[in-house]
């Protein structure tokens, strides 16, 4: 046994002399552009007639919902390819790859997506573990992780450190000054009770409100967490219910929202103004609950909503209407993940379409240079600004309150930039 | 187990079953040491992968397969080992060396303490205690955020190749998932031969039997949990080194669903089991999303079916029929 042992050691150093002595191999075979000012640039996966783009979701597992992103992104990039040429004549192709939202498999398919694929940048990832796990993938690898589909804060914190990467949606810390602005304004006495989901997502929007109201006369006079893994929010809002507050802040994802609004309903006691944020402002969230029972609640936005009656007659959203069914049959456009998905795609399209060299150093600097620039399905008033210092394209949002089957925008269109 | 019944005489005549097994493995560890400097970076990252998850099922296999104890919380284990190396990199900057034996003795410990209830539960029972592991860590990483990051993580570093090997980074890693493999390989086969070994097949085939004989059940019971949430730390701890960022949300339950349809689907018991069904764990859910985009789940859970039914000692033991058939085949000419 020792022998065969001995002989097994042997082979395989023998082996593995055999294969160093091939040596390392070459870099891999980044290709670069030849002349110009884009002299030395990467040009992976772009051609004169076609940009290849990588895009990774949960399309399985427990958050497989935000798995229909992707089909609005692909219903949007169709309609180009087929009827606007691609972008400066360059067709999109678009690679879709599940990671499960389990980080590990998003790096694994973030490498598959670069190296095997050669995908131009990774548009979309999903979600802030996933998404922050290819971050440092990306930010070595020099690929652009472009339009990162998550409201965490950090996409944009630090261009220095990750030049590849860059957020879309206006992030929960801002929403959450939005709301502490308003209550400065409107109701400078506010006493607040704050619901909000224990992890990053809802810590984020509470710093931002809890730093905006600082010093002034609002004050929290109560908060709850609950976990996502939770079966209910009902004990956290009876225990609210008791505060005595006059506004509360709903910081939670569609399944809670809408047990919180029931349960703020159900309890005629407790009446405060009830602020919920984005994530859950849905019509399809609000409609179980039954619209009698959420008039006049607030809470702010920056896309259309498919399922608002007050957009049927708004251009971009007939257009979005008429080419999902066409390109995508049998969606339900009402589903704000399809309109939320086309509407990122609309963005790249404007990226695409801005960069000065066809490199993907070129699309960073696209991205890092937008300057008032709007897509299809974002508010009037909202658009896209960027600078090399400033990573968060889009940080304006508006108020809006729930009144009879619809939100009514009301105010001006805030950006959070300013007014911090 | 299943070679005893070819008569002694005639292995002198063909290449016999054990000869064909050492043929494989020095195969093996040719294709295993060429493949990094033949491959793409993408592939040897998923070699490398299959690697981690091997060890990981390396113990599983020893404590499932070899002592007859189940368990459903080897992602559990794998994630402690995982945190245990990232919070040691992201505290102290700790060598990545180091981290690893560390990972080890945490897991062995907790593996060790696990085993308790292990003596007085079995079969479902014990599944359903162990489960509990994989299901409540989840939840305790996201509560100590200030050591384990909460539900954002640790973004770490990669072990830089030493200069003097000439390698790129995604090799080097290879190699040190393969050093980390081979070793505990090793290590297990050789536990497996020794006294040990019988013991643990004894606790196994009929734990009063073992008794009789003079097994002390509660030792080998406890030290079979220990030794094989050990492999799993280890296993976390490169898998830390290769993905270089940890977070909750890696560590599912699922993970350890995963790891025990692994080990199954690769062959409980066997000697190749392992790395087979790390491959299993790393390449059919990608391939079940190629098969069909909308439902990876629903083709994930069919190719397990199918497997179980082709081949009901898992692909190892498909492998070893194939090898006899080979055998017999040679034989008659």
């Amino acid at each position: 046994m020792r022998t065969r042992t001995i002989r097994l050691a042997a082979v395989t150093a023998a082996a593995l002399v055999a294969a160093s002595a091939c040596g390392g191999r070459g870099e891999d075979g980044a290709t670069t552009a030849g002349d110009g000012t884009c002299q030395g640039q990467q040009t992976t996966g772009i051609t004169d007639d076609a940009v290849k783009l990588g895009g990774i979701y949960p399309l399985s597992g427990p958050t497989s919902a935000y798995g229909e992103i992707p089909k609005g992104v692909k219903a949007y990039f169709d309609y180009l390819n087929a009827e606007k040429g691609g972008v400066n004549g360059r067709k999109i192709e678009y690679i879709v790859r599940d990671d499960g939202y389990q980080p590990p498999k998003s790096v694994e398919e973030a490498r598959r997506l670069n190296e095997q694929d050669n995908v131009f940048a990774l548009f979309q990832t999903l979600g802030t573990p996933t998404s922050s796990a290819v971050m440092e993938y990306a930010n070595q690898r020099q690929v652009p992780q472009v339009f990162v589909s998550s409201g965490a804060s950090k996409w944009g914190a630090d261009p220095v450190k990750h030049p590849w990467t860059i957020g879309w949606q206006p992030s929960y810390l801002s929403e959450g000054r939005i709301y502490g602005q308003y209550l400065e304004r409107e109701r400078p006495s506010a006493k607040v009770a704050i619901l909000y989901q224990n992890d990053d997502y809802g810590k984020d929007l509470r710093t931002g409100f809890v730093e905006e109201i600082a010093g002034s006369g609002v004050t929290v006079v109560a908060e709850q967490t609950y976990e996502a893994t939770d079966p209910s929010v009902d004990p956290q809002m009876r225990n609210l219910a008791g505060s005595g507050a006059d506004v509360f802040l709903n910081i939670t994802t569609p399944k809670f929202g809408s047990q919180a609004l029931a349960a703020d309903a159900a309890n005629t006691a407790w009446n405060p103004l009830h602020i919920i944020n984005n994530v859950a402002s849905s019509n399809t969230v609000l409609k179980p609950v039954g619209f009698d029972k959420v008039q006049n609640i607030v809470s702010a936005a920056f896309l259309k909503d498919p399922s608002d009656p007050q957009w049927a007659d708004d251009p971009e959203m007939a257009l979005y209407e008429a080419k999902m069914a066409q390109y995508a049959p049998g969606l339900d456009t009402k589903n704000a993940f399809y309109s939320l998905g086309w509407a990122s795609a609309g963005a790249m399209e404007k990226a695409l379409a801005a960069m000065q060299c066809p490199t993907r150093e070129g699309l960073m600097a696209a991205v890092r240079g937008l300057s008032d620039v709007r897509s299809d399905l974002l508010l009037p008033g909202v658009t896209m600004n960027t600078g090399p210092q400033d990573g968060y394209p889009i940080e304006t949002l508006q108020l809006q309150r729930f009144q009879g089957e619809r939100w009514n925008l009301f105010g001006e269109p805030i950006d959070t930039r300013k007014a911090g | 187990m299943s070679d005893v019944d070819i008569p002694r005489t005639a292995r002198l005549a063909v290449p016999s079953a054990t000869a064909l097994r050492r043929l494989a493995v020095a195969l093996v560890a040719v294709a295993a040491c060429v493949a990094p400097f033949q491959l793409e970076p993408f592939r040897v990252f998923q070699l490398t992968m299959v690697l981690v998850y091997a060890v990981a099922l390396l113990g599983l296999n020893l404590l499932v397969g070899h002592a007859g104890q189940i368990s459903l919380g080897h992602g559990g284990f794998f994630a402690i080992g995982a945190y245990t190396a990232a919070v040691m990199l992201d505290r102290w900057d700790t060598p990545h060396v180091l981290t690893l034996p560390a990972a080890m003795a945490v897991t062995f410990a907790l593996g060790f303490g696990l085993g308790v209830p292990a003596l007085r539960l079995r079969g479902l029972y014990l599944a359903l205690v162990t489960m509990t592991i994989a299901i409540f860590l989840v939840p305790l990483l996201k509560r100590f955020e200030s050591v384990t990051g909460g539900s954002m993580g640790l973004t770490l570093s990669r072990p830089e190749p030493p200069s003097w090997t000439g390698l790129a980074e995604d090799q080097w890693l290879y190699f040190l998932a393969l050093a980390v493999a081979t070793a505990a390989g090793l290590a297990v086969w050789s536990l497996l031969r020794s006294r040990v070994g019988r013991a643990l097949h004894a606790v196994r085939d009929n734990e009063i039997a073992a008794e009789v004989m003079g097994v002390r059940l509660a030792r080998y019971k406890t030290l079979a949990f220990a030794w094989s949430a050990m492999l799993a730390g280890a296993a976390g701890a490169v898998n830390t080194w290769v993905i270089a960022f940890v977070s909750p949300d890696s560590f599912t339950v699922n993970l350890s669903i995963l790891l025990l349809a692994g080990i199954v689907v690769g062959g409980l018991g066997s000697t190749f089991g392992p790395l087979l069904g790390g491959a299993f764990v790393l390449f059919v859910p990608t391939l079940a999303q190629d098969v069909n985009q909308a439902a990876p789940g629903v083709v994930f859970g069919v190719v397990i079916i199918l497997i179980m039914y082709v081949a009901p000692r898992g692909l190892a033991g498909l492998a070893g029929r194939g090898g006899r058939f080979l055998d017999q085949a040679l034989r008659k000419k």
